[in-house]
């Protein structure tokens, strides 16, 4: 799965709950390159919507969701 | 850039959460956030003292919050250490009020150091509340 994008850093926050996935992701960013591509993936349902947002309002590239049928879901970022 | 203010009068420590979970959601979105504490929420930054805190209902001597943390864990919520260590690796600023440290009869020298970035006053607070879009207080 998700073998379309390759990812330089995947944060993994399955099982996790709010606000845990938003900050790993900002944290993930912080980090990485410009440039870089974060996957994040995870299991916490509000998130999914929110690390969207929360990518549109740092001002990144959101370039995929996809969810898995165990919903289990992962977001590719770009900084 | 968007700022948020957030007062943290209350020593409870569901209340402690909601600032810092609210902080934390705020930074990570691209924010920048300041937690001014003031009267029982500077017991909050005294060392070791984080989590040690009541809850602002259903306390019961201290039941109530070992419960709350208890299903807390069950849940997968992140514990205050972990949201304050979050907190300050996003760039969070944290005040704690000078004024109030003296009615507290709190002394710098009990409070987690490593913790604050500065000691103000209200005009420190309104400084700040000035520069931002939002303000909260809990």
């Amino acid at each position: 799965m998700n073998a379309s994008i390759e990812s330089d850093v995947t944060v993994d926050v399955i099982g996790e709950t709010c606000p845990i996935p938003l900050v790993e992701m900002r944290k993930a960013v912080m980090k990485a390159q410009k440039g870089q591509i974060i996957e994040v993936k995870g299991t916490h349902g509000a998130s999914k919507k929110e690390i969207p947002m929360a990518v549109r309002s740092l001002g990144l590239e959101l370039l995929n969701e996809e969810t898995e049928d165990s919903g289990v879901w992962h977001i590719f970022i770009k900084k | 850039m968007k700022k948020a203010t957030i007062v943290v009068h209350s020593g409870d420590l569901d209340k402690l959460m909601s600032a810092l979970i609210i902080g934390n959601g705020f930074l990570a979105m691209g924010g920048e956030v300041t937690l001014y504490f003031t009267f029982w929420g500077l017991q909050r930054l005294i060392r070791g003292k984080l989590s040690k805190a009541p809850l602002s209902k259903m306390n019961m001597l201290g039941l109530g919050a070992w419960l709350m943390k208890k299903k807390m864990k069950k849940a997968h919520v992140a514990s205050a250490e972990r949201l304050m260590s979050d907190f300050k690796a996003l760039g969070g600023r944290i005040i704690a009020c000078e004024m109030t440290m003296e009615v507290m009869g709190i002394s710098k020298n009990r409070l987690d150091e490593t913790l604050i970035d500065e000691y103000g006053a209200v005009g420190m607070y309104v400084n700040e509340t000035m520069q931002s879009q939002l303000t909260l207080f809990i």
